[in-house]
């Protein structure tokens, strides 16, 4: 099974990198974007794991390493497999 | 009084740490390997800076995972005294041992600068050769040195007095300009609760001698011994400097 994590920072903390890039898109025209989050993204390849069992797996491993949660949030789903 | 210095893979500040320890403060100092399982008696262990795997993932996400950092752990919770410096803040709160996590920088930059810090608190055992209110001349050198904790966890860490050190103006003034990175309330050093553990993102063995431009990092050093051998380490007077 494959499944895809991604890692934001979450809405209350500042994304300086996200501002960034909103400033570079503004200076090249793109009036119509309003906000730039950046995140990370981690595919992992889960052998002989069910539906049931990356359900539990795969937030324990986000909240205990991918993510800080101090910070960070993250979202998931299954790309691949059942 | 004898140091422990850790070394992970991408540590870069250990030697300096090393040096300032054993040859300027003169105190026994080993080197800990971070697969190692045993602090071979340490009276305090010292995280240095430098980017320890790498910083992949987040800095000190992994370093906080290796087999010497369970032993840190258990060496903090009971009561063992333990310096995070700059990449081993980084580690510190990533272990939880200490509240709040690092951003980048507010600017993006890489900064690699002196700057100055203010004592808040001259009680601790990293700080009580020190008085409240006193500047010191610290270098900086990080990209991850933006503090951040949530508003709640914040006022705890404010309320409780956690806050060790807070960057200022050469004359002690907490300015916005003086927060280089961003820092929530200008946080430079927090400590744990029962006060056994601090970090900070200054670099104290990068300031322990007259010719690296200040000896302001001493008092950190200084601090931690006198609390443990409850007397001052000697310094070297201005007779011994010349005569050396």
């Amino acid at each position: 099974m494959r499944v895809r994590i991604l890692v934001s920072f979450k809405d209350s903390v500042l994304d300086p990198q996200g501002q960034t890039v909103k400033n570079a898109l503004h200076t090249l025209g793109y009036a119509a974007v309003k906000d730039v989050r950046q995140g990370k993204v981690f595919e992992l390849e889960l052998e002989g794991a069910t539906r049931k069992e990356a359900e539990a797996l795969v937030p324990e491993i986000a909240r205990r390493v991918l993510a800080n949660p101090i910070i960070e949030k993250f979202d998931w789903e299954i790309l691949k497999g059942r | 009084m004898k140091f422990g210095v850790v070394q992970f893979p991408g540590s870069n500040c250990d030697f300096d740490a090393y040096h300032a320890l054993r040859h300027v403060m003169k105190r026994p100092t080993v080197m800990l390997w971070h697969k190692d399982h045993d602090l071979q008696g340490v009276d305090c262990v010292v995280l240095p800076g430098g980017f320890a795997y790498g910083d992949y993932l987040r800095a000190g996400a992994i370093a906080r995972f290796s087999p010497l950092m369970q032993e840190v752990q258990a060496f903090a919770r009971a009561g063992g005294r333990v310096l995070g410096i700059c990449n081993g803040f980084q580690v510190l709160l990533e272990l939880g041992l200490l509240p709040g996590a690092m951003l980048r920088n507010k600017n993006l930059k890489f900064l690699c600068q002196h700057v100055h810090i203010r004592v808040e608190d001259a009680r601790t055992d990293f700080t009580r050769a020190a008085k409240k209110g006193q500047v010191l001349r610290i270098p900086i050198a990080h990209f991850d040195g933006n503090y951040y904790a949530p508003p709640r966890a914040l006022k705890d860490i404010e309320r409780s007095g956690q806050v060790v050190f807070r960057y200022c103006d050469p004359g002690g003034a907490a300015t916005a300009e003086a927060n280089v990175n961003g820092s929530l309330a200008g946080i430079a050093g927090i400590r744990n609760k029962a006060g056994n553990v601090l970090g900070l993102m200054p670099h104290p063995e990068r300031a322990s001698e007259a010719i690296l431009g200040s000896e302001d990092g001493r008092t950190i050093f200084e601090s931690l011994i006198l609390s443990v051998e409850r007397r001052a380490p000697a310094r070297r007077t201005a007779a011994a400097k010349a005569r050396s």
